[in-house]
């Protein structure tokens, strides 16, 4: 009778019970997501392995998407429109951009998804949910991986001015530089996450975003450079000075130009080394603000 | 009612010795779903813009509420069923307890980490059955070399055999859920919560659930269990909830509160065909008074 007359909440602290649906502390919530790495990698290849799984062509399909989509990029902007102007190497330049840039959009995308995609999965199994954007993004590196396979196939047989104007000339040489690719990418990929997290949390709370993505994301494609170099467009025109600065500082434009300035010798990249900060800026700041942003509503995920 | 709720209520507090150690505590627990596109408006373009622009709120965000003020303590070693009809609330209890939906109001306290372990747990179809098992294991939270530890004692309890290595969406509903208990089953759980998983399922994979689910007991653990066959309930179940319209109605052993649920349903259900045996009767009575279409469509052909 004793029990019975002590509140639910006092016999819950007599016994160290605690409350089910609590949000652990930041981090807590770190060392339960290392735990769950071997998770993380293992759902990202599955899904990867799985995602053409009913086509007859199935894996071939992590080559074949990327390089129609370069190729469409090519026929339009390359051939038809001829935006190649001051550009030697317009093809390994325009796919560079594509590819790096889808990488950033796909992301975005299923990131946004990640949460109300999986709301069986949530509504069944406990772990925690910053492992469901985490994989979502790690799917669309493993496809970028396919991708860079492509491009860099591209860039050691295509001749430079292929396109363009000037004489042929031998394709672009392999340089140290090539290296510097992996860590450039490290820093586009924690961009990526970070960002996958905030629209994670959105897209869980407001579907409509799946709507309205496709049209922000293409504002995005268009204001990064991907199709022409930025710079000499902007200084043509009467576009004031900062204006500029802050289109060339948007984090796509800049991890589009560090791989384009690693992987062309005969591009210049417009920022040198200071494109290497805005990388590693970006990189951090997206990362550590999404992580915190997606884990301040953990406990929310899932309802309704 | 009331007289014997508050009967059976009585017999538990008073064989209750103050050393069992409550491991699920619920204390007034209410859940609320908010459900988007409840009703037709959203459909119709001109009707969304005239709301956006009066700026009301939207008549298709309907709340639904699943549990208006549960309140009970279990302890180690018991096992729980919840009956109740479809909609009385039981799932979204389970899913209270483990933590997956967050309460509207009130609070529930756990011991340790709770399991649910449901038949709509859609593990992910395209993917084979071996490699569910091993996501499965991995996102409890164990290592993969235990998961491959695990592996094939999981697989010989679901039975699957061959068709481990085809993707889960060839499966029959039964196949399906098997697994999902043999894999949720094979990590010995302080709170084990079970959503219907024991009604799918052939005789022979029932008995050994059923022995699997009293070696997990053993394990000092407490179980909830789901389950519209109140035969499961009765056979594996010391104590019994019933909840109706999201609140308890009876909360006690579990044959007595299991054959007054029957008595209630078996009332409803004979309220129900008289009700029936009228409408029929007045149908009839209608029919005959004109005659029937159809009777002469037939006489065409």
């Amino acid at each position: 009778m004793i029990e019975t007359a002590m509140s639910p909440a006092a016999l819950a602290e007599k016994y160290g019970l605690k409350p089910s649906s609590a949000r652990p502390p930041l981090h807590t919530y770190v060392k339960h997501l290392w735990q769950r790495r071997h998770f993380i990698r293992v759902y990202a290849t599955s899904r990867s392995v799985s995602r053409y799984s009913t086509s007859i062509l199935g894996g071939l399909w992590h080559v074949l998407t990327p390089l129609f989509n370069a190729l469409v990029y090519l026929l339009i902007f390359g051939l038809v429109l001829g935006v190649h102007r001051g550009v030697d190497n317009y093809l390994v330049f325009l796919i560079t951009g594509v590819f790096v840039m889808n990488y950033s959009q796909s992301s975005v995308t299923s990131g946004a998804r990640s949460i109300s995609s999986n709301l069986q999965l949530i509504r069944a199994l406990h772990f925690p949910r910053a492992t469901l954007p985490l994989a979502s993004t790690l799917v669309e590196l493993r496809q970028l991986m396919f991708s860079m396979a492509v491009l860099i196939t591209f860039v050691l047989v295509t001749p430079v001015n292929l396109i363009g104007g000037g004489p042929l000339r031998a394709p672009e040489p392999i340089t140290w530089l090539w290296l510097l690719i992996v860590p450039a990418l490290f820093l586009q990929t924690m961009f990526n996450v970070g960002l996958a997290f905030i629209m994670a949390r959105i897209g869980a709370a407001v579907t409509d975003i799946q709507q309205l993505l496709p049209f922000a994301l293409r504002v995005w494609l268009y204001s990064s450079g991907v199709i022409f170099p930025l710079g000499e467009r902007l200084a043509d025109s009467n576009v004031p000075d900062w204006a500029v600065d802050v289109l060339m500082a948007n984090p796509a434009a800049v991890y589009i130009e560090l791989i384009r300035g690693l992987l062309m010798q005969s591009y210049d990249a417009w920022f040198g080394s200071f494109t290497w900060v805005l990388a590693v800026g970006w990189a951090v700041v997206l990362f550590s603000l999404g992580f915190v942003y997606f884990w301040a509503a953990e406990e929310k995920y899932g309802r309704g | 009612m009331g007289v014997v709720e508050q009967m059976v209520r009585d017999e538990q507090t008073t064989s209750e010795d103050g050393d069992r150690r409550p491991t699920v505590i619920v204390d007034d627990l209410h859940i609320t779903y908010r459900v988007y596109g409840a009703s037709a408006g959203r459909g119709s373009a001109t009707k969304a813009l005239r709301r956006v622009l009066t700026r009301k709120q939207s008549p298709a965000l309907r709340e639904v509420k699943a549990l208006r003020g549960v309140t009970f303590t279990a302890y180690e070693g018991e096992s729980i069923g919840l009956i109740g009809r479809n909609g009385s609330g039981k799932s979204t209890l389970l899913r209270a307890i483990a933590g997956l939906l967050p309460p509207t109001q009130g609070a529930v306290y756990t011991a340790a980490q709770p399991s649910l372990l449901g038949v709509n747990a859609a593990l992910l179809s395209n993917l084979t059955g071996e490699r569910n098992i091993i996501l499965g294991c991995l996102a409890m939270g164990m290592t993969p070399a235990e998961a491959k530890e695990r592996y094939d004692e999981i697989v010989e309890f679901s039975g699957l055999g061959e068709f481990i290595d085809l993707p889960m969406r060839t499966y029959s509903s039964g196949m399906a859920s098997r697994l999902r208990f043999a894999i949720a089953a094979a990590k010995s759980h302080d709170v084990l919560l079970i959503d219907e998983a024991l009604a799918t399922g052939d005789a022979d994979f029932r008995r050994r659930s059923e022995e699997r689910i009293e070696e997990l007991r053993e394990e000092a653990g407490t179980i909830f269990l789901v389950s519209h066959s109140l035969k499961t309930i009765v056979s594996t179940c010391d104590r019994a909830i019933w909840l109706d319209g999201g609140k308890i109605k009876m909360d006690g052993e579990a044959e007595p509160v299991v054959e007054a649920y029957q008595e209630a349903v078996a009332r409803a259900a004979k309220g129900r065909s008289s009700r029936q045996r009228r409408a029929a009767k007045a149908a009839e009575a209608a029919a005959s008074r004109k005659p029937s279409p159809r009777a002469t469509v037939d006489s065409w052909d």
